[in-house]
This record gives structure tokens, C-alpha cells and sequence, in this order.
């Protein structure tokens, strides 16, 4: 198991708590499903640590709109590569809501996925390989491709605004 | 028609070496064939019963002549020498061999063609109207609007693992050729109340084991907010499309469980939030892309041309090929010209390596070196001169292609069945043959009119047996093919699921059931009246009586 976050692998510092759970020591960063955080919500954002939101798919990302600005992190859950729910959330999370903290995907998560999920907003990988294994595949997943057609939240230009750039220049030139 | 820029070559040709590195990690034994599969399929590669299958696709059924020349090339070079066109305007090849595969993926890229998203549950290629900027009925063309789809589509990072797969058609004619309301996602070009054109989007047809009619979601949509739309669709599908079952993960299923109008709901509600943000296409971009497709310099010519009409009183094999297979063109002087590939008794959809190249050949030097793929197995050269059409005709003829049964009963829609398929219950293709030798008769045919006879090999319905006006499924019944027949489906504007006449048949009874069906048929007509108007207007009952008495 290993996380990469901005072209580094990055320590595990989360504990995540299933429903039932007890909750670790108030200083502890903790990750809790979002169904916990909605019957818990107060309790939650009065412990010390840092705070974060498991989404699992048919989860609403809406759920957290108001409560963004207390969340460090939100993992979103493939348990699946072939279940692109989290995809959706990726977006609504970033371009809708405007979320700013760390974005990871975790589950099955294949090389292959990975350029797909950084278009969509997240910013971190939790991979079933060792470090280096996982650190060498999300480098080669991002530059796979170079040329976008989609306008998504991630900055990346789309073909579109390319061709219309270049073509502002040239009737700059021409003229 | 549209050509790549950089940036679209760009994309092939790094989807290209993506795939070689991938297929060399296969052949290597570095990743299973379970790890390889959703690879592959994404790339257009099945593995059938024999071997795998190539799926290349023919983005809204529009080829250049270069590029059908290139298809029968490949046929020859990687496969036995032909190639199957399929209900969804693309080509399939049957047998290419694995390692060669990347091989025949570059020279595709060649002549700016790929086989990107020809599987997978991702946005399949767009299909649309074959005789887009030729056709007499047309309100605009919409392969411009195909092409900003096409585009909008490819790699969608969001839509890439849907639930299921996703089809999208358009029409720019009221006269439904793209059979648009059993699509998910049915795109029917009209004037709005201001005279502007835009779009009623109709969601959540399809066929397969539970076939729908498509319903309404919108009357009408603006061409600028077009594509916003359709995010809002998909992302409200891939949000609460089901995911528990693959035979109801399609938005057909999440349209009748919900009901429309809550799907409705649901769609405005996302599509506000997106309206006005970065996929609204404003009207300089459409007009750059509505310039790609614009019309070829046609000549201005008299509508009448004597040597054409010469040419008809003298040969009455032409002339028979001008009453099916030609059609009125918007432009004076000019025809659409269909080509057959449903020889009597051969296979529907197949061409051989010289037949693609003929085409080819035949379109540069008569079509402004355009050809269309049709959903119903055809090909078509869009603009030919009426002077040049005896010509093209001879030649045609002389490759086995000038078969004169366009829109007739012998025309036949089959999915490739238990020849290939490794899902299909039952053959398609021999059963298809056997009803096309039994009305070859031209003069029959004629006589019967328009008929339309689809046939799938399995419930999944790639043969669309459902909207066929004589619809035939094939099953298997303790280790025994036999055949179920529907009547009265229609795949147009008009669109209706047929519905199961009785029990099935054997495989040596249904050709005579078929014929008594069309026997019937005859002697019940009303003047004119196409098989599908008998149907619509006496019912089932009396077909039903003619296969099973009283039974």
C-alpha cells in the first residue's frame, strides 16, 4: 500500500473508522463515512484532530456543502475500477462546491484509472503496491496523453481553447 | 467532411502507442487476460468464439475514399480478406491476430481513424442519419453536431466507467433514418417557435432484453447548450443509473423505474448548474465546424438528365436498381446512391477487400470521395451525378454489388450470430441467407415492397429484431436453435417494439412461416400499403391464425 500526492509518496496519516467503530483519541486525524458524520457531525468537528469524510458510491457529495471548509480530506471509494460513481463526485466536489482539501482515491485503484481521476479533481492515489511501484505508475499515468477535449476542473487547456489561441495569434500576425 | 488537426492526430497516435506498450505487457505475461480485457475493449478488441474481433469505428458512419480504401487494405493484411459492417455504421474484423493488432491500429491512425470506444460501458460512436448533407428532407446536417460529440466524448474523464454502455444518435430530418428514439440519448433536429433550429433530446430507448421507446426529456434544446445537456444526462445516469445488474444498468431501465419526468427533474436541476459554464459552444465554434461539412461544389445541372433516363428504358436491371436503391438528393442533377452489401444469399454487412476498394474508387471518381456506412448494413455513395449513375451501376454490378433490393425484403439486418459471437444463442447469418434466396425473386420483391427483417442471434438484440416489421430472435432450447418471430416493430419516426407473434420455430420451419406471414400480407393489403400499415391496421390476429390455426 502506498499514497502519491503530488508526484511523492506521502505517509498514511489517517485513521479511517467504519460505522460502528469507536472513535480513537480526540488528537488522532480521522476519516469517518459520510452517513457517520451526518449523525455525528457535531461531536466530530469538536475533536482536535484533523478531520476527514469517507465517500462510498450512491453516497450525495451535497451532503458535506457547508461543512467544507472543516475537511482536510475526503477519500472517494472504488471498490470497483468499473464503478466511475466517484468520478462524478470528484467533480461536484471541486468545480461545484469548491472543495480545497486533498481529494484521494482509494480501493481498487489501476494505473490505468488515474489520469481519468486527476481530470476530475484528485490529487491523491492510494495504490495496492509498494511506494516506488506506485510512484513510477501515477508519473507514467499522467503524461500517457497530452491532448484533452473535455473542459474539467483540473487546468489542463482543452484542444478547443488551444486551436482558438492559436488562432487569436494568427490574426494578430496577419494583421 | 471533417479533418484531424494536430491535436486529434496527436490523441490517436498517443492512444496508439498506448495500446502497443499494453498488448506487449500482455504478450509478455505481465498482465492476465482478466487485467487486459478492460484494455482491450476500450481499444475496439473483443474475443469472440474463434478469435478476436476488431471493432473499428466509422464516427457517424462518414468515410473519406482513402479511408475505405485503407479498411479494405486491412481486410486483406490482417484479416481473410473482408470486413463486416455493422448496425452502428462501424466495421468489424473477425480475424486479425493479437500481436498484430497494434499494427493495424497505426495504419488506421493513418488516415485519422481509430477504434477508440467502440466497447466498454463508455459513450459508444455517435450514429446518425447516412445521408446527412445529401438527403431532399433534411431541416440542417447534423454531422457537425456529431462531430463536437465525437469530440466531447473521447476519453470523457467522468463517463469512461459508466454503468453500462451508451449510445447516442442524431437526426437533422424529420424522417427518423437513425432510429434515434431506441438510442439512450435520441437527438431529433426541429425549428423552435423562433424559427431557430435545435433539438428534442429523447432518453432512455434501447433494445436488448427489455426494449424501449425513447421518451422526451426536452423539446427542445439550443445548439450552444447542447453539449451542457448532455453532461447534465450523463452525469445524472452515471450518479443513479443502477449498478447491481448489468441487464438493468442501462438509462432505459433508471427512465422507466424512476418515470421521466423524475429523470426530468433531475437533469434540469444538474443541467442549471452548468448551463452557462465552460461547454456552452458559442456560435463562431459551431459555424467553424458546420464550414467543415459544407457541401462539395456541385455542379449546377438540369434535375433531368436524357442519357440517365436513356439508360433506364434500355436496361431494366438498371432501372430496377434506380427504383430501390436510389434516392432524391437535395441538389438538382444529383442522387444518392445505395449499395447493396445483401447479395441474395449472402451475408448481410460483409465486403470483401476489392469490394471496399471498388467503393472507394467509385466515390473518389463519382461522390467527391465521400461513402457512408448505414445502420442497416449499406453503403452509400451521397452525391453522384444522375449522369454518372449507370456507370457507377455497371461497375458496381460487375463486383457483386449492384443488388437492387434497398429497403426490401431481402434487405436484412443480422447481428453475426453463433458464427462468431460468443454470447449469441442461436445462427443468424444462414438463417439470414435462407430467407434471402427465398424471395430473391426481384419481380417478388417489388411486389411485396418495403419489409423490413431484422435478425439477432440472442436476446441482447444487435440484430434489433424488436423494431424490425418482421422481427426474428434467435434462441436456444435444450441444446436446439429455434426461432422467435415479432411482428410490428419500426425503428422510424414512427418507432414501435414488435410484439411476439406464438411459439417459436424450428430452424426448418420459420423460412416457411416468414413466407406465410408475407403470403398473408398480400392478400390482405390495401393498394399500397406497406407491410407495416397491413399490420397497424388489421393487427395480430390475422398473421397469427395463418402460423398457428387454431392453435
Amino acid at each position: 500500500m502506498a499514497i502519491v500526492k503530488n508526484d511523492s509518496v506521502i505517509e498514511q496519516e489517517w485513521i479511517t473508522v467504519e460505522a460502528e467503530d469507536d472513535l480513537p483519541s480526540s488528537d488522532e486525524n480521522l476519516i469517518v463515512p459520510l452517513a457517520r458524520f451526518k449523525e455525528q457531525r457535531d461531536d466530530l468537528l469538536g475533536r482536535n484532530g484533523g478531520l476527514g469524510v469517507l465517500l462510498n458510491p450512491g453516497d450525495a457529495p451535497e451532503d458535506l456543502a457547508g461543512d467544507l471548509d472543516r475537511l482536510s480530506i475526503i477519500t472517494v471509494n472504488f471498490p470497483a475500477y468499473t464503478d466511475g460513481r466517484g468520478y462524478s463526485y470528484g467533480r461536484v466536489l471541486r468545480e461545484r462546491m469548491g472543495f480545497k482539501g486533498e481529494l484521494r482515491a482509494i480501493g481498487d485503484v489501476l494505473r490505468d484509472q488515474i489520469l481519468l481521476m486527476h481530470r476530475c479533481g484528485f490529487d491523491s492515489y492510494d495504490l495496492k503496491v509498494d511506494g516506488e511501484t506506485a510512484l513510477t505508475k501515477v508519473r507514467a499515468a499522467l503524461k500517457e496523453m497530452s491532448v484533452y477535449y473535455q473542459p474539467t476542473g483540473d487546468g489542463r487547456a482543452t484542444a478547443l481553447s488551444l486551436r482558438e489561441r492559436r488562432r487569436a495569434a494568427m490574426e494578430q500576425k496577419a494583421s | 467532411m471533417y479533418r484531424y488537426d494536430d491535436f486529434d492526430r496527436q490523441l490517436v497516435q498517443e492512444r496508439t502507442e498506448q495500446f502497443r506498450e499494453q498488448v506487449k505487457r500482455r504478450l509478455s505475461g505481465d498482465i492476465t487476460e482478466e487485467q487486459f480485457r478492460p484494455l482491450r475493449l476500450m481499444n475496439g478488441v473483443y474475443l469472440q468464439l474463434h478469435a478476436y474481433m476488431l471493432r473499428v469505428a466509422v464516427p457517424y458512419g462518414t468515410l473519406r475514399c482513402d479511408q475505405l480504401r485503407e479498411l479494405g487494405g486491412i481486410a486483406r493484411k490482417y484479416d481473410k480478406g473482408y470486413g463486416h459492417f455493422t448496425t452502428r455504421q462501424n466495421i468489424q474484423y473477425n480475424w486479425p491476430k493479437l500481436d498484430e493488432i497494434p499494427d493495424a491500429l497505426l495504419d488506421l491512425a493513418n488516415v485519422e481513424m481509430h477504434a477508440i470506444q467502440t466497447s466498454g460501458n463508455c459513450i459508444r460512436n455517435t450514429t446518425t442519419d447516412q445521408y446527412a448533407g445529401a438527403a431532399a428532407d433534411e431541416i440542417e446536417d447534423p454531422r457537425p453536431y456529431c462531430e463536437l460529440i465525437r469530440q466531447w466524448s473521447t476519453f470523457h474523464p467522468e463517463f469512461t466507467y459508466l454503468p453500462r454502455k451508451f449510445k447516442i444518435a442524431v437526426t437533422g430530418s424529420p424522417n427518423d433514418r437513425a432510429a434515434v428514439k431506441v438510442h439512450d440519448i435520441g437527438l431529433r433536429m426541429h425549428y423552435n417557435d423562433a424559427g431557430e433550429t435545435g433539438f428534442e433530446v429523447i432518453v432512455g430507448g434501447g433494445l436488448g432484453r427489455t426494449p424501449f421507446v425513447g421518451k422526451t426529456v426536452r423539446d427542445f434544446i439550443g445548439k450552444n447548450d447542447l453539449f451542457s445537456y448532455l453532461e447534465a444526462i450523463l452525469r445524472v445516469y452515471n450518479r443513479f443509473g443502477r449498478r447491481d445488474n448489468k441487464y438493468k444498468a442501462r438509462i432505459k431501465i433508471l427512465v422507466h423505474e424512476l418515470g421521466v419526468e423524475e429523470v426530468q427533474r433531475l437533469v434540469e436541476e444538474e443541467w442549471a448548474q452548468i448551463k452557462d459554464g465552460s461547454l456552452k459552444v458559442g456560435d463562431a465554434e459551431i459555424a467553424r465546424y458546420i464550414e467543415q461539412f459544407a457541401p462539395p461544389a456541385f455542379e449546377a445541372l438540369s434535375d433531368d438528365d436524357a442519357d440517365f433516363e436513356r439508360h433506364k428504358s434500355e436496361s431494366r436491371a438498371f432501372s430496377n436498381w434506380v427504383r430501390s436503391n436510389v434516392i432524391e438528393h437535395k441538389q438538382p442533377g444529383y442522387a444518392i446512391a445505395n449499395v447493396s452489401l445483401k447479395p441474395i444469399g449472402g451475408i448481410p454487412g460483409d465486403a470483401t477487400d476489392t469490394q471496399m476498394e471498388l467503393v472507394a474508387d467509385l466515390s473518389e471518381k463519382y461522390s467527391f470521395g465521400d461513402v457512408r456506412v448505414t445502420h442497416e448494413q449499406n453503403l452509400v455513395l451521397p452525391h453522384v451525378k444522375k449522369a454518372d449513375l449507370f456507370a457507377v451501376w455497371t461497375a458496381l454490378e460487375g463486383a457483386g454489388l449492384g443488388t437492387a433490393n434497398l429497403g426490401y425484403v431481402t434487405d436484412i439486418i443480422a447481428c453475426p450470430g453463433l458464427d462468431y459471437c460468443a454470447l449469441a444463442t442461436a445462427r443468424s447469418i444462414p438463417l439470414s441467407q435462407r430467407i434471402s434466396e427465398r424471395f430473391g425473386d426481384l419481380d417478388r420483391q417489388h411486389d411485396i415492397g418495403e419489409l423490413k427483417i431484422k435478425i439477432s442471434g440472442c436476446i441482447n438484440a444487435c440484430g434489433h429484431h424488436h423494431v424490425g416489421h418482421i422481427g426474428i430472435l434467435g434462441l436456444d432450447k435444450r441444446g436446439k436453435e429455434f426461432y422467435q418471430i415479432t411482428l410490428g416493430g419500426d425503428a422510424s419516426q414512427d418507432a414501435s417494439i414488435g410484439k411476439i407473434v406464438g411459439a417459436g420455430f424450428s430452424e426448418a420451419e420459420v423460412v416457411d412461416a416468414i413466407e406465410s406471414l408475407v403470403t398473408k400480407y398480400i392478400d390482405i393489403r390495401d393498394g399500397g400499403e406497406r407491410f407495416i400499415d397491413t399490420y397497424r391496421r388489421v393487427g395480430m390476429d390475422p398473421f397469427k391464425e395463418v402460423l398457428y390455426g387454431d392453435r
